[in-house]
């Protein structure tokens, strides 16, 4: 059953729609993650739904029911903002147990609850403690207890590992990832960061410039991105016009081998590093950087032809920089992108 | 983030509320009657009464008035006076903010307190300190014969006395937040120790150095006290001269005039000081000031510091060490004569009750008036609080008009509105509390506003977003927040309206004068034991302000400071 529902939610600050005819469902239990990058409106997306912006034009319904009229504190959704927002003047209890003292809960219940809540988030003991003690993987904890607190029936986090650390934030959106799944939660996250959408997300959102680009499970969008915009967002470098007939697409770099059932005409064609392959008959290139990932090398080309290529290949036997080597491309790797 | 910041700030009504300008307005109302009722009415009623006759208004006595040689040579005194006590003040109090904001040693903190002391020190206590230390018979006179309360140069060294503070706090306060790393970062890019802090820390100060400029500028310029005190007759400004003209002239037109000019002059200096202060709003990467300050080292530090410890010491305590040892000088040998002479009121023959008496009015007039300034500011600061249009910023200016408006005209304007029914407020004690209350309000607003400002938007979003209706919102974050910052505001308001006395001394009854009002009638009698009795009563209203000022420093701390 649908939880959320967006029906053309549009917000304008002065002429600009920062967020545009938005239509977007969350089922229950589900965890959707809108990514985009800054400005292109998503965290505006998540205040309208809290109620803290009003909308410009469209609808936003809970469980089938219009909130135009409901309030921020009785819309039962939580938020845990980007910069945690923790009260400084109350301690680690204080700030988790304040959605449940709000709505009336006993002391006793309200004590046990928090000290659940605390164990939960990996923090057992700290309701004592001083928010500004905690470090940021500890306050980011707290906020999630805090906004966990009085059972939303939607979550919304907005950048939730944003200010964290690489090591931490890849084992916490693991953690959260289970955390959900455990508890049923519905949640809507937006974030930048595409790794940290395709960890946490059920189904993935990419906004631009207040619109959706595309959605989709996070295999779909990133094998299949939905156009120029989202492929490059995702990281892609090697997105160039083409004109596609039959299997073969006409490109700057030269043909191109697509796969069968590719769109027809004008188009864009997307060459995924790996696609990239070096040696045989085929485009000749300089090597003009190597970048060391750990498990392989990127390399940028410069072909004699188009723009510069990105290409992925082995640790051993990688050409140095100023290498000539001829670049072949392997259809499995190749998409063929909408153009716009 | 600048454009997460931009998309808080334009947030529309919230769904499901009223426009929040609408609750603005209300809150607005009462302090907007308060003003218009005790401040606006009064001083419009002089001005008309002074400007308009039988046959209507009489537009063309300003011109007459203004151009008079005796109120040309005011005008010129006031001016040149207030510029001559800023400039002095600036020379010596900018190296003391550095000293206080970056350099660390011990009784830092103490000393800080002692250069505020005489900020919230009454300005007739300043006076009289400074008679004690260069007036006739005053200590530098027993020993080397050198008096100067005939010449300017007293007035100009008690306005750097009183305002020394203005200038180490506001400056200061701002100095120690700022992240050294800045000028760090420009030491690395090449510049050397002075260009550094010309190109970077410069011009983050200018905007707290023109505020603190035009503060002191209002306070020397719209001078009474001090100026009544030391001028003698020989030097006036605007404020005297309108105390003179309405009080011992009885020349009402002539001082409606001058009322309109100070006006004029302080709207002037009101606007510019709003505009510096919007400047200021600009975003400064702030640190913890405790984190900024180290120890002295080298021998320029260390003559900055002697040199600020010596101005310490000449200019702000050994006028209130002599005040005190004055107080005790009888003519009998050191001991309590004067201040056993202040309980009988047969004594001099100045009272109709003992001089005493008037601690016990001062304090109930001042608690009374801390309580009208706080709910008054509090709610005009709460209207203010969040970002606010031309209205609201107009607003916001005009709450700081009581600071450099006439008070001697404020005082007389109560006399004359507020005693017909059903304002018949002549013969009530509130009459007092409410005009030291008007000085009040400016420094309630200023010390809670920003406060008030720097509550993050968000954090009342997240407490709603987590359940809590509007009005626990403002219970659960914005009052525990400023709690200390309310604390704060009640003593500088409870200090104010202790030493008020331009309109105080207007209004208070003979039977029940303040300490400010009863300090300036034993001033104004001949004879030795009238002087000591003045210095006695002094001491203990300065002691009274110094304690509570000790009280706010304790509840202090730089980052909620407010501005003074």
């Amino acid at each position: 059953m649908t939880l959320l529902t967006l029906d053309g939610a549009t917000v304008r600050f002065g002429e600009r729609a920062v967020v545009d005819a938005v239509d977007l469902g969350v089922a229950e239990h589900e965890v959707v993650c809108v990514l985009g990058p800054s400005g292109s409106g998503k965290s505006t997306l998540l205040r309208v739904v809290a109620g803290l912006q009003a909308l410009s034009a469209g609808r936003v319904l809970l469980g089938g029911a219009d909130q135009a009229a409901v309030p921020p504190h009785r819309r039962g959704v939580g938020l845990m903002f980007q910069d945690h927002q923790l009260f400084p003047h109350r301690d680690v209890g204080g700030n988790v147990a304040f959605g449940l003292r709000v709505r009336g809960v006993r002391r006793g219940s309200c004590e046990q609850r928090v000290a659940g809540l605390l164990d939960l988030v990996g923090l057992p003991g700290a309701q004592r403690r001083a928010v500004s003690s905690l470090s940021g993987g500890e306050q980011q904890r707290v906020a999630l207890a805090r906004a966990l607190a009085p059972q939303p029936r939607l979550l919304m986090l907005d950048e939730p590992l944003g200010q964290l650390d690489r090591g931490l934030r890849e084992r916490l959106a693991v953690e959260l990832r289970s955390l959900f799944s455990r508890l049923g939660t519905t949640v809507l996250a937006v974030t930048h960061d595409q790794g940290e959408a395709f960890a946490l997300a059920d189904r993935v959102v990419v906004m631009q410039d207040g619109r959706i680009a595309q959605a989709g499970s996070p295999l779909e969008v990133w094998q299949r991105p939905a156009s120029e915009f989202v492929a490059r967002f995702l990281g892609f470098e090697n997105v160039v016009p083409a004109t596609v007939s039959a299997t073969a697409a006409a490109t700057p770099w030269g043909p191109v081998p697509v796969p069968a059932g590719s769109p027809q005409g004008e188009q864009r064609v997307l060459v995924r590093p790996a696609g990239v392959l070096l040696g045989g008959d085929g485009l000749a290139c300089v090597v003009t950087a190597r970048t060391f990932r750990g498990t392989h090398v990127t390399l940028t080309l410069e072909p004699e032809s188009g723009p510069a290529l990105e290409a992925e290949c082995d640790l051993a036997g990688a050409p140095e920089p100023g290498a000539r080597v001829t670049a072949r491309f392997d259809p499995a790797e190749v998409v063929v992108v909408p153009a716009g | 983030m600048d454009l997460a910041r931009r998309e808080v700030a334009g947030t529309g009504p919230k769904a499901g509320g009223a426009g929040p300008s609408l609750v603005r307005l209300g809150l607005m109302a009462v302090p907007l009657a308060f003003f218009g009722l005790f401040f606006a009415y009064p001083v419009a009623a002089i001005v008309g009464r002074g400007l308009r006759t039988d046959t209507g208004w009489q537009f063309g006595r300003i011109g007459e008035v203004v151009t008079r040689p005796d109120i040309a040579d005011v005008l010129w005194f006031t001016t040149w006076q207030a510029v001559a006590s800023t400039a002095l003040t600036l020379v010596l109090a900018l190296p003391a903010a550095y000293v206080f904001a970056r350099l660390d040693f011990p009784g830092r903190q103490v000393l800080r307190a002692v250069v505020t002391v005489p900020f919230v020190l009454p300005t007739v206590v300043v006076g009289s300190a400074f008679l004690a230390l260069v007036g006739r018979g005053g200590l530098l006179d027993e020993l080397w014969g050198v008096r100067l309360d005939t010449t300017v140069w007293a007035i100009l060294l008690a306005h750097v006395f009183f305002n020394y503070a203005v200038v180490v706090r506001t400056v200061g306060g701002l100095w120690a937040q700022l992240d050294p790393r800045q000028e760090e970062a420009a030491r690395v890019l090449g510049a050397g120790r002075f260009a550094a802090w010309r190109r970077v820390t410069l011009p983050a100060l200018a905007p707290a150095v023109g505020a603190a400029t035009l503060m002191v500028f209002l306070f020397t310029f719209s001078s009474f006290g001090v100026v009544l005190i030391l001028g003698g007759p020989a030097y006036a400004t605007l404020e005297v001269e309108v105390y003179r003209q309405t009080a011992q002239l009885l020349d009402l037109p002539t001082a409606a005039v001058l009322t309109l000019v100070q006006f004029a002059a302080v709207g002037a200096i009101l606007a510019l000081h709003a505009w510096t202060l919007r400047r200021r709003e600009r975003a400064l990467k702030l640190v913890d000031p405790s984190r900024t300050a180290v120890r002295p080292h080298g021998a320029g530090q260390w003559a900055l510091l002697g040199g600020v410890l010596l101005t310490v010491a000449v200019l702000i305590v050994a006028p209130l060490a002599v005040l005190v040892e004055r107080s005790f000088d009888a003519p009998g040998g050191y001991g309590l004569a004067f201040y056993r002479a202040l309980q009988d009121a047969a004594a001099t023959g100045t009272f109709v009750v003992a001089p005493l008496e008037a601690v016990g009015n001062s304090l109930q007039y001042a608690l009374a008036a801390t309580a009208i300034a706080l709910a008054i500011g509090g709610l005009a600061a709460a209207a203010l609080a969040r970002r606010a249009g031309p209205f609201l910023r107009g607003f916001d200016a005009l709450l700081m008009l009581p600071l450099g408006v006439s008070a001697v005209t404020v005082g007389f304007g109560f006399l004359i509105t507020l005693d017909e029914p059903p304002l018949d407020l002549r013969t009530s004690w509130i009459l007092v509390p409410l005009a030291q209350a008007l000085v009040g309000v400016p420094f309630v607003v200023r010390t809670m506003l920003p406060v008030l400002r720097a509550v993050d938007e968000r954090l009342r979003e997240a407490a709603a977003v987590l359940g809590a209706p509007p009005l626990r919102v403002w219970r659960e974050v914005d009052l525990p927040l400023v709690r200390r910052a309310v604390l704060i505001a009640a003593g500088f308001a409870f200090a104010v309206s202790l030493g008020e006395f331009g309109a105080t001394v207007f209004i208070a009854r003979a039977d029940r004068p303040t300490l400010p009002v009863a300090v300036a009638r034993l001033l104004g009698r001949a004879g030795e034991l009238n002087y000591g009795q003045a210095m006695a009563l002094s001491t203990i209203l300065m002691l009274v302000c110094a304690v509570s000022l000790l009280l706010l420093e304790r509840l202090r701390s730089d980052k909620t400071s407010g501005e003074f």
